[in-house]
């Protein structure tokens, strides 16, 4: 057994990652990540975690950091949110196009303009095509474990690709849970230690990392070979949890979670803390009102879960897509990459409700009305206005 | 006295047949760099002509190089040499190992694109040698102007010449009060070598060594003159080889008479349109230059 303690999502998350054991750890400033950057500090500081604390002069430079000490054998690690995700955009591409398993906890923040420190999923949402793993978790001790197995998952052969570890700024990153802070032993036993053979800065081995390759040569391949990578992950994803569940009791899942999907005529769909939400309302609508739903709460973004998904909602009549984020001109980020699993299924009716952006609470009763409505959809022939902004003022 | 041809290793780190343009000082650098550093060391490369020769497969030096973007070459040295700081630590790399460090950056991507980052690394004093290969201007896409293009030069993006001057970048960099910081010209070898050992000798920290570096391509002169080039911005006083060590200046090469620095404009084709008002106000920051470099 761990020891358990109060613990902020941020802090839960900087304790999965000296469990880790990193190495290297360049962090800059900005909130709402703030407190990880100084945690990992005061851990290193203190000597309780044998690491270089690297205070970079910007985002940019903190994952080039990350990536030239990876590349240099050294497990690294870092956090950002938002503006500073952004800032690193550049990088973003070359991590995951040079193998290089870094690991980062991106706390989601609402991009400016307008500026705000609430959250909005654009911003990690924004970054899926970068070649990195995406996971979102609902809660301080999801955000904790799933740092420890994020090493496990990026640093296996099949695998060699960054993981980003996404919770919402705030709600997650801020307010206080009870959590198990994992044994140290056990994490050790579950993670090896970082021992690199396909990109390493060795003089007794030179090599050129990030070569420029000229006209027709092996561009393509390159990237075919990262979506090779991300397609391996999937089932090692699985076996992490699996392994994790095994050393550790809990259970996530792996690429998604349902509850309640066994013939659930409508479906809840969503990431993050809405998940915890959407939960207690499938529960009540079903144990009180024997209303015939269930949650999907899908953790991975990339790889995105598209045979699973369109498996599982084979049957289902609605599918309700409920997220923090939007594309502009487009819909919820989620709701379009469902479509396309499900593309040319004759599958579920799809809605989407673009709701809670920069922090606007989601209550209990604002998806229990949601799910009311959509079961009254269900025996419809087509959905009006599938993409809906929820209780936008002034309309 | 020996020749730098009898003191340097036979061993060539950095192999023939690469594609720098003739008469790219690049190439000298480049051996004297790798033969003064040695197999020992790894390589933090920038978006510069010196990733040409460096890093296009199936091209490469025979040390271990990263390139990761335009801008962050210095931070790869902090990630390299922390990485190498916490891997000694744990054993994984023997603790008495010397590996030297070092990022080669052109003058845009060091002083304009990664002005940020190489601020960052020099005042954190990360350990490494830091080169500014500064041809004065953006020669890898075809001779933009940078903020090293000195006044009045004639480049693609300022084709009636770049009015402002030509920011003093090893100036700033010795601001930072790091452990060392050298001027070096491509005409002077034995100079060029030995700061570089110096700088490979010292304790850790950032060192920082400002190449200048006469592009023909760019500078529009013939390809054969080089080092004539290189010499003339010398002997002309425009360029001073001069060394901060642990904050004390030394001026290593003081011309006995400074030649007029026309010679230097004359031969070449980027400075062809200026007038004789142009180069006297040239020869004039020259001079005070000198009169505030007495001592
Ligand atoms: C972020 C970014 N912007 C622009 C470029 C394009 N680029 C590649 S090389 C180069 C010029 C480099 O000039 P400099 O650093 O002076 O080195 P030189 O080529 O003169 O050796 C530019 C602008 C890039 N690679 N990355």
């Amino acid at each position: 057994m761990g020891t358990h303690k109060m613990l902020t999502g941020n802090y839960a998350a900087a304790y999965g990652a000296k469990l880790a054991r990193v190495e290297v750890t360049p962090v800059y400033p900005i909130t709402p990540q703030t407190h990880i950057m100084e945690k990992m500090a005061e851990f290193i500081e203190n000597g309780e975690l044998d690491a270089e604390f690297v205070s970079v002069e910007s985002e940019h430079s903190a994952l080039a950091v990350a990536i030239a000490a990876q590349a240099t054998g050294a497990r690294s690690f870092t956090a950002t949110s938002a503006q500073g995700l952004l800032y690193m955009h550049e990088n973003l591409f070359v991590a995951s196009g040079l193998r290089l398993p870094i690991v980062m906890v991106l706390v989601n923040r609402a991009l400016g303009a307008p500026n705000s420190i609430y959250p909005d999923l654009s911003d990690s949402l924004d970054q899926r095509d970068t070649g990195w793993i995406q996971v979102y978790v609902e809660n301080a001790q999801e955000a904790h474990d799933m740092v420890v197995q994020a090493y496990r998952i990026a640093e296996d052969k099949r695998v060699l690709l960054p993981m980003a570890i996404c919770f919402e700024g705030i709600i997650i990153s801020h307010y206080m849970e009870p959590v198990e802070i994992l044994d140290q032993e056990k994490v050790d036993n579950f993670l090896m230690p970082y021992l690199p053979e396909h990109v390493i800065l060795d003089p007794d081995r030179p090599m050129s990392v990030g070569q420029i390759v000229m006209d027709d040569s092996y561009y393509m391949e390159y990237r075919y070979q990262q979506q090779e990578a991300m397609d391996r992950a999937k089932e090692v994803i699985q076996e992490v949890d699996e392994a994790f569940g095994q050393s550790f009791g809990r259970y996530y899942g792996g690429l998604l979670s349902t509850e309640m999907m066994e013939d659930a005529e409508v479906a809840l769909l969503t990431l993050g803390s809405l998940a915890s939400t959407a939960r207690a309302v499938v529960n009540h609508l079903r144990n009180e009102d024997g209303i015939s739903i269930g949650l999907v709460k899908l953790r991975m973004v990339r790889p995105f879960p598209d045979q699973e998904l369109s498996e599982l909602l084979s049957d289902t009549k609605v599918v309700v897509v409920l997220e923090r984020d939007v594309s502009i001109g487009a819909g919820g980020i989620v709701y379009t990459e469902l479509c396309r699993s499900l593309n040319g299924r004759n599958g579920p009716h799809l809605i989407n409700y673009i709701l809670g952006l920069g922090g606007r609470d989601v209550t209990f009763e604002d998806i229990k009305d949601i799910a009311l409505l959509s079961c009254s959809e269900r025996h419809t022939t087509t959905i009006d206005n599938p993409i809906r902004w929820y209780q936008v003022r002034g309309l | 006295m020996r020749t730098l041809a009898e003191t340097l290793p036979k061993e060539e780190l950095f192999h023939s047949g690469h594609p720098l343009c003739p008469g790219c000082p690049g190439g000298m650098m480049l051996r004297w760099i790798t033969k003064t550093l040695g197999k020992n060391s790894i390589c933090s490369m920038a978006a510069t002509c010196m990733a040409l020769p460096a890093m296009v497969y199936p091209h490469s030096l025979e040390i271990p190089c990263l390139y990761i973007a335009m801008a962050p070459s210095p931070a790869g040295i902090t990630g390299v040499s922390a990485a190498i700081k916490i891997l000694k630590r744990k054993g994984r790399i023997p603790a008495d190992r010397k590996i030297s460090v070092f990022a080669l950056a052109g003058d845009g991507s060091a002083g304009d694109i990664g002005m940020a980052s190489l601020s960052g690394a020099a005042e954190r004093n990360d350990d490494g040698i830091f080169f500014c290969f500064d041809n004065e201007a953006y020669m890898n896409t075809g001779i933009q102007r940078s903020s090293s293009t000195p006044r009045f030069s004639w480049t693609t993006s300022t084709i009636k010449g770049k009015p402002e001057k030509k920011k003093d970048l090893p100036r700033i960099m010795a601001a930072h009060d790091i452990p060392y910081v050298a001027t070096v010209s491509v005409a002077y070898p034995d100079d060029f070598v030995r700061k570089l050992e110096k700088a490979r000798d010292m304790e850790p920290g950032f060192k920082y060594l400002h190449v200048h570096s006469p592009c023909p391509t760019g500078w529009r002169f013939p390809e054969s003159k080089t080092i004539e080039i290189a010499r003339l911005a010398v002997e002309t006083g425009l360029w001073i080889l001069y060394e901060v060590d642990h904050g004390s200046l030394k001026v290593n090469f003081r011309p006995e008479k400074r030649r007029p620095i026309e010679d230097y404009l004359r031969p070449q084709g980027r400075f062809r349109e200026l007038s004789q008002k142009d180069i006297q106000s040239i020869q004039d920051r020259i001079d005070n230059r000198w009169r505030d470099m007495r001592n």
